[in-house]
């Protein structure tokens, strides 16, 4: 009879354990909490700095994606689950601003950031980092082949790259959509349309995801697809040297940076109205413009920190090269056109 | 005093008998047996969806800006009709070839006995717990231009470019649907048709009737059941389809939850997104009616499964040959892909010196190795052995949750009466509930104790409770309709109590159908399906966060990692169902 019980003895027993699981000890340490999106990374020791200096615990709340986070934020603006809110890019930025989700922060430390990252001027919404949406390609390809790599976004639709290039859709795909956007900056609202046509003839691979256009489209990673060219970020050239399987000198893979072939993306933060601790989030904005931290965010997340003080890392100098023309729009501009964009860009490329 | 006393007595009494006599009435003793489900679904599935739907649609809420005001007259009715129809017709089409599969894998598994049948049966599950991305990449490893059978093809033919085009057409999604699901048809098909009642057919042999009859007339009917109730959940699955249809079926194709997903993450547009996901629930409410209707839910079928059909070798020379050509398949269609991610975890590509055009393969553990080192300090490093611990408890609370609610749903279902028909669909329809929008209705409720998304893990097996219950469901309720009454009445009158009339006679021939279900609850769980990914918290990583945190970077080490800890969640969830499994050959003895 005894073994009739032994699964139900069990089954309690792992409840029992299950609720002494790891709990968020009570203590009197105040907790700052700071909500951002699931490639949000920063190395430990960096937070502990924080937390030492300020005598707090900075609790992370990873929330899906941009967008997923961004709409947790909107819903729960009233009682907002978080003090503080990263993430927010310029291609969302006057939505969030739209929703009234910030209250105004002037960080002393604003006077190391540039001005082109500033977009609102009203400190809403401060730039912490920047990255680009670039072309990768294959280096091994070019060489092999003898092919020249192509320079613009033009030479894209060159017979001798016919079937070449990978992309995303950009209704379900952030760099797709960057992507779409650096051709719109490019070519104006009246030509892009035309230019995806001549892209389309010339064999362009669409997929939906970035997940599949590097790893199972493109020649250039390890999963060894058909196409030496994919629409990924300009520092994951950088990604395949840190991450490589055995130790090398220099990337398989390298950015193309012409004119308007890659897209800025800035990412900001912002106090939450009505957060528990703004005082604490006024610190901890400061703490993210920082030096210690600024530096940190190359390695753990691949972009570039905005403030002019941090250097980079070897690995980035080596292997990432800046845009010195990369494409924007208008924050404003993409706000109101995004639907209409992506409409036309499935009635043109997938129809 | 004393009188006083016996008063209250008496009157004590009355009441009980009174609570008896309605407890005796099927309807009273249904809804007895309902309060505890449908608290749990009111409270955790109805309630965030209405106040989402609340806040979003009405627009009394200061929370939405007039510019996300929604204006149903301008709506794009292709917007909706497009995903729709194809929704609907992807769904019906995969539930067909799943079928194909498996009803022939789930009469392979109930009647034969074959070499290895214990971890065949084992594999064929392991598909149901993998992410879709690590999915992709499988299949990509097997049939993408550069997989296996491509290159294969190349070599052997001498081919300019990969013969097989299979990532990115409608082809892929069906597949990848028969792949995940086929595991539902045997799972549950199987196990009613073990457990069937021998005599009958023996009798209709007896009668004159050829196999082909008896199976038509006997065997079917007894089964019809189950597979309906299969059927149904296969369905529902592809109905909701989304990381197959986004990731293997392409940009050409979208189904309503991968429309839904667009519209609220990628276009902010919530009041749109609300419109789809209410419409997938009307939809889920209609083919759950449609299938109560045709399966006849509530039917007492009376037939005595004391004389199970014991499963034996093939014997004729045609039996082998089908039994031979049937593992062969499931093994082509739902191992392969599994064995080929997690070869390639162990195999390393070291490109010869600047020509990256040349490989060469090498064993490696290097991944695995890789897994528990934090390399550069991350904050939010996630240990193999913390996520799988995490991802175990979830799963044995899940199975907590679900087994017993599930099993206070069945008896409920064994009632004849009205209030069945009512509450048995509200049940089904978190199977058809966008993730999306529940996450973000979670979000809206549970932001304050006692459930708080931020503090309280507990939230994520709930979550994953409430797609793991129809589930537990549709296998004990069919399996409860077979024990037959005469059975407990002859208990009863030999003078067991009615506990002891449960823990005799039911709870033994429920032992198959309550170890399915803990399977399922396991799978569902492990595999971290939907709405809780919205939950998940840095503190309480699971496997497959782990998996999605590695393949969203780039770099060869990272690729690698994935699949490494894709390899680990496949073999856990085997381990947990073989151990599942185990419990079941003590209690074979009862029958």
């Amino acid at each position: 009879m005894k073994h009739k019980f032994t699964p139900i003895i069990l089954l309690i027993f792992a409840i029992l354990i299950a609720s002494c699981a790891p709990q968020p000890a009570p203590g009197e340490v105040r907790t700052l909490t700071v909500m951002t999106h699931d490639s949000f990374a920063i190395s430990e020791d960096v937070i502990t700095l924080f937390e030492d200096e300020h005598e707090v615990r900075v609790q992370f709340v990873r929330s899906g994606d941009t967008g997923t986070a961004l709409n947790q934020a909107i819903l729960t603006k009233a009682n907002p689950l978080a003090d503080v809110f990263f993430g927010l890019d310029n291609t969302f930025l006057t939505r969030a601003l739209a929703e009234d989700l910030f209250i105004p922060y002037d960080s002393p430390l604003l006077a190391h950031i540039p001005d082109e990252f500033k977009l609102d001027p009203s400190n809403h919404a401060l730039p912490v980092d920047y990255g680009d949406v670039c072309i990768n390609y294959d280096k091994a390809y070019f060489s092999v082949n003898n092919l020249p790599v192509p320079a613009s976004l033009e030479e894209l639709t060159d017979p001798q790259y016919a079937g070449l290039l990978a992309t995303q859709n950009p209704a379900t795909s952030s760099p797709g959509l960057a992507f779409l956007m650096a051709t719109i900056a490019h070519f104006g609202e009246g030509g892009y349309l035309e230019y995806w046509t001549a892209l389309k003839q010339n064999g362009l691979v669409v997929v939906s995801n970035w997940e599949t256009a590097y790893y199972t489209n493109f020649s250039g990673s390890t999963g060894q697809g058909p196409q030496p060219m994919v629409v990924s970020y300009g520092s994951s050239p950088a990604a395949e040297v840190i991450f490589a399987e055995t130790e090398l000198d220099q990337a398989p893979t390298g950015s193309i940076i012409g004119p308007d072939t890659c897209f800025r993306q800035i990412e900001f933060v912002g106090i939450l109205r009505n957060a528990a601790n703004p005082d604490l989030a006024g610190d901890f904005i400061d703490f993210m413009l920082s030096v210690p931290f600024q530096e940190d965010i190359p390695l753990q997340m691949f972009v570039f920190p905005v403030n002019q003080d941090a250097r980079l890392p070897e690995a980035f100098l080596e292997h990432v090269e800046i845009p010195p023309q990369p494409a924007s729009l208008a924050p404003e501009l993409i706000d109101a056109n995004r639907e209409a964009w992506i409409d036309a860009w499935l009635e043109t490329v997938l129809n | 005093m004393d009188r006083c006393l016996v008063g209250d007595r008496i009157e004590l009494s009355a009441l009980f008998s009174t609570m008896q006599r309605w407890f005796k009435q099927p309807t009273w003793r249904a809804l007895l047996l309902w309060v505890m489900p449908v608290v749990f679904l009111a409270y955790f599935f109805y309630q965030p969806l209405l106040a989402l739907f609340n806040l979003v649609l009405t627009g009394r809420s200061a929370a939405i800006s007039p510019a996300w005001g929604f204006d149903l007259g301008a709506l794009n009715l292709n917007r909706i009709w497009r995903p729709l129809s194809f929704t609907i017709g992807q769904a019906a089409l995969s539930t067909l070839l799943t079928l194909i599969i498996g009803l022939p894998g789930a009469w392979l598994f109930a009647r034969f006995i074959f070499p290895g049948k214990k971890a065949l049966k084992i594999l064929t599950t392991l598909p149901f717990i993998l992410p879709t991305v690590v999915v992709a990449a499988g299949f990509n490893a097997l049939l993408g231009p550069r997989g296996w059978v491509n290159l294969g093809l190349m070599a052997l033919f001498d081919l300019p470019s990969p013969p097989i085009q299979f990532l990115n057409t409608f082809g892929a999604i069906l597949v990848a649907h028969v792949f995940y699901n086929t595991t539902i048809i045997i799972r549950v098909v199987s196990n009613a048709w073990a457990q069937q009642n021998i005599r009958l057919r023996h009798a209709a042999q007896v009668l004159g009737a050829s196999p082909w009859r008896t199976f038509r007339e006997v065997t079917l009917p007894l089964l019809k059941p189950s597979i309906l109730a299969g059927t149904f959940l296969v369905f529902l699955f592809n109905f909701t389809s989304f990381g197959v249809v986004l990731m293997l079926g392409g940009p050409q194709f979208a189904t309503l939850e991968v429309e839904i997903y667009v519209q609220a993450l990628h276009l902010l547009n919530l009041p749109l997104a609300s419109i789809l996901a209410i419409l997938q629930l009307l939809c889920t409410l209609l083919i759950t009616l449609g299938h109560n209707r045709v399966s006849g839910l509530g039917d007492v079928i009376v037939s005595p499964p004391a004389h199970t059909l014991d499963a034996r070798k093939p014997r004729k020379g045609w039996e082998r040959l089908v039994v031979i050509v049937l593992i062969i398949t499931l093994f082509t269609l739902l191992v392969a892909p599994l064995a080929s991610l997690a070869l390639r975890s162990f195999v390393k590509l070291e490109p010869t010196r600047g020509e990256r055009g040349d490989f060469q393969r090498g064993l490696t553990l290097q991944f695995y190795r890789e897994l528990g080192v934090n390399r550069r300090g991350d904050l939010f490093f996630v240990p193999p052995i913390a996520a799988a611990r995490n991802s175990f408890i979830f799963a044995l609370i899940t199975i907590g949750i679900t087994l017993s609610l599930g099993l206070l749903v069945a008896y409920a279902l064994g009632q004849r009466t009205v209030i069945n028909k009512f509450l048995d669909p509200l049940l089904m329809l978190p199977l058809g509930a966008s993730a999306i929008t529940l996450g973000l209705g979670f979000i809206i409720v549970f932001n304050r104790p006692p459930f708080s998304t931020l503090r309280f893990p507990i939230l994520i097996p709930i979550a994953h409770s409430l797609v793991a219950l129809p589930f537990i469901v549709r296998t004990l309720a069919p399996a409860l309709g077979d024990i037959p009454q005469s059975l407990r009445n002859a208990a009863r009158v030999l003078g067991a109590s009615p506990f002891k009339v449960w823990r005799e006679v039911d709870l033994p021939l429920l032992t198959p159908a309550l170890l399915v279900s803990t399977i399922f609850a396991l799978t569902i769980s492990l595999g971290e399906f939907g709405a809780s990914t919205f939950l998940v918290r840095p503190e309480y990583p699971t496997m497959p966060v782990a998996i999605f945190r590695y393949i969203s970077q780039p770099g060869a080490l990272n690729y690698g990692q994935a699949l490494a800890m894709s390899t680990i969640l496949m073999l856990a969830c085997a381990l947990g169902i073989f151990i599942i499994e185990r419990l079941q050959s003590p209690g074979k003895d009862l029958f």
